[in-house]
């Protein structure tokens, strides 16, 4: 063949081929960068440039070695909207999502703010914002959950800030004395502990304490030295210890006897619980009968404050009905659903395992699984996401109609409570027969009224546990028709009403 | 006459070096010849597949089926296409690192695990299959159900 006289030997070919030859090298360059890069990743997944302690609180501090992690975590940040969950930037008043919220809380702080939540980032700057902390005198034992809270116990409680290990009586005589303070008191201690952040070549002993309060931070989930899963809040390692006894395992340490796997749900179950947090008595987990809406409800029944009184959160505005509140009980909910039966774990679907690069991570972006719906569903579930999503949405739809169903029979009950209230001569009850039925109707909904509340209180709509939620839903919605029923009677039959 | 750029033969054969040397190295660093084999370990080089691996040693077929068994067609010719493509396949995906996550199975590769499926099993399967033949059906994938059969999903 001759090349000679050909175009490829002419200028414009020689600039072709130089151009052909240059685009295959650059190709192929960047398949070589790209193995080489996996490789490297493989082998130094992070580098500890600075040393952390269990009392530095500050996740920045910890993000000099783990920055992946620190960059997913600050991501909480950002607004995200799902039908039901995920975070807006300036979350709504849930009454505008459920109008019967504000009755339900009558005589209670929910019913002056209860917003929508969002991202873990915010947890103690909404905290601190709400008009329920604000306008009206909170405990310390708030600052449980919503704040780094260990090395700030552990200081009051006598301890070693700097050590590597904390004590869970030394934390548990740190958590009485700040349960005792009014929130704003506590809030300050909380503040002066700061975070302890080792300096590089600092002699031992020689730390840097930075002041400031920090929201959920890497030393609350990870033990600083090992990076395993530990647990500190002391509501939770007495409440499990409680709950795993009711299930006949005595003596549950957490941190000793937990598996992996538990512990992957135990570390949300720190703070993602129904709990007591008030000034009348420690903080603690109900979770002495078990965790089903019954068996807290039982335990309820049978506590006793130190005056001998049973326990109740607050009397509701309309009735004086004594109610219970529940808070976001999402681990007492997921432990009755498939998923946790399949031994599906929090951190699963809410933080799955993600590759940047060659490195995999658990995605510390905790967020609504929906959102990332291939890395939580597709790992077990093989179908495309839009089905999966439909499923989803299905679900959720039907408890949140359940949801409005139930806020309706409250409704009509608080109503109907009303003009039977109306009916007494300046309420004044006239005979022993008619507090022995409005005590009844208390209870009714006292019981009805819990229920609703586990279920709207708990952020997964139904998800976690849908048949169980459903029928919650279910007595809530009987109770409440009951509580109805016996006060239109009442009415009716000039209070010598039924006597059953 | 025409000018007699730089010798265009040399000029060529000079940048046709280049490209074979370079793509000789990448071949060579991304451990190319491995893939002629079929120790299953080879197909865990990329840590992508550290989960499937580590769950087929696990699973029923382990002592029966190696990656290629399953995956691969069983005549040379179409073994070394299948692996070609694949291969071509893989490079760009993980140079660019935009492949679905969790990983899924594409339908070129779905075809031959079918076929690997009945290959084996033929014996057993085929008064089922030829009924499904005969109605006009199309063959439901035998892993739409037998999931867990080569490797299982996290847990």
């Amino acid at each position: 063949m001759n090349l000679e006289n050909s175009f490829v030997n002419s200028r414009k070919g020689l600039i072709g081929i130089a151009i052909a030859v240059s685009v295959v090298v650059f190709l192929l360059t960047m398949l070589l960068v790209s193995i080489f890069r996996h490789k490297t990743e493989a082998k130094n997944p992070y580098l500890r440039l600075v040393e952390v302690k269990q009392a530095t609180t500050d996740s920045a501090y910890w993000g000099n070695n783990w920055p992946i992690h620190f960059e997913q975590y600050k991501k909480t940040a950002n607004a995200s909207r799902t039908n039901f969950g995920g975070g807006d930037a300036d979350p709504a008043q849930k009454s505008q999502m459920f109008p019967f919220l504000t009755r339900m809380f009558s005589g209670y702080a929910f019913s002056l703010d209860f917003k929508d939540r969002r991202g873990h980032a915010y947890m103690l700057s909404d905290q601190e914002k709400t008009r329920r902390v604000t306008e009206r005198p909170q405990s310390g034992a708030c600052l449980h959950c919503h704040a780094s809270i260990i090395p700030t116990l552990v200081r009051m409680g006598g301890g070693e800030v700097a050590a590597d290990q904390y004590f869970e009586n030394i934390i548990w005589s740190g958590f009485e004395k700040i349960v005792k303070l009014p929130y704003h008191e506590a809030h300050k201690e909380l503040e002066k502990t700061g975070s302890l952040n080792p300096q590089v070549g600092a002699a031992v002993g020689e730390f840097l304490v930075q002041e400031g309060a920090h929201p959920v931070s890497c030393t609350d989930c990870h033990n600083a030295k090992t990076m395993r899963l530990q647990v500190n809040r002391p509501g939770f390692v007495a409440g499990i210890r409680a709950l795993k006894a009711s299930e006949g395992v005595a003596n549950f340490d957490v941190n000793r006897d937990a598996s992996r796997a538990e512990m992957r749900t135990y570390v949300c179950a720190q703070c993602h619980v129904e709990y007591y947090c008030g000034p009348k008595v420690t903080l603690f987990f109900p979770w002495g009968n078990g965790v089903k809406v019954e068996e807290i409800e039982s335990y309820y029944e049978q506590y006793k404050f130190t005056d001998g009184h049973r326990f109740f959160d607050w009397q509701h505005g309309e009735t004086s009905a004594e109610l219970l509140k529940a808070q976001h009980p999402e681990f007492e909910l997921w432990r009755q659903g498939i998923h946790a039966q399949s031994g599906v774990a929090c951190a699963d679907c809410h933080m799955p395992y993600t590759k940047e690069g060659a490195i995999k991570v658990s995605d510390h972006y905790v967020r609504s699984p929906l959102l990332m719906a291939n890395q939580s569903c597709q790992q077990c579930h093989a179908w495309n996401e839009k089905e999966l999503q439909d499923r989803v949405a299905a679900i959720q739809k039907r408890n949140f109609d359940l949801l409005l169903r139930a806020g309706n029979a409250l409704t009509e009950f608080l109503d109907s409570y009303k003009q039977l209230k109306k009916s007494f001569s300046a309420d004044k009850v006239e005979s022993s027969q008619d507090q022995v039925n409005l005590n009844k109707i208390a209870e009714l909904h006292r019981k009805a009224q819990w229920r609703l509340d586990f279920v709207a209180a708990e952020n997964s709509m139904g998800f976690h546990a849908p048949q169980e939620a459903a029928r919650i839903l279910a007595e809530s919605i009987d109770y409440f028709r009951q509580a109805q029923l016996m006060s239109v009677e009442m009415l009716n039959m000039g209070h010598r009403g039924s006597s059953d | 006459m025409r000018k007699s750029y730089f010798k265009i033969n040399y000029v060529l054969a000079f940048c046709f070096g280049i490209v074979l040397g370079l793509g000789m190295f990448v071949f060579y660093y991304g451990e190319g010849f491995s893939y002629a084999s079929s120790d299953p370990a080879v197909c865990a080089n990329c840590h992508a597949m550290n989960h499937q691996y580590d769950s087929w040693i696990a699973s029923g077929h382990h002592h029966v089926a190696t990656c290629n068994d399953c995956h691969m067609p069983s005549t040379s010719f179409n073994k070394l296409l299948a692996k070609a493509l694949n291969g071509w396949n893989h490079s760009v995906a993980f140079t660019l690192e935009n492949y679905h996550r969790p990983i899924q199975i594409k339908e070129y590769n779905k075809n031959i695990l079918q076929r690997n499926c009945i290959r084996c099993h033929q014996a057993l399967m085929e008064d089922t299959l030829l009924n499904l033949y005969k109605e006009g059906h199309s063959m439901n994938l035998c892993i739409h159900c037998h999931k867990n059969i080569g490797h299982m999903p996290i847990q």
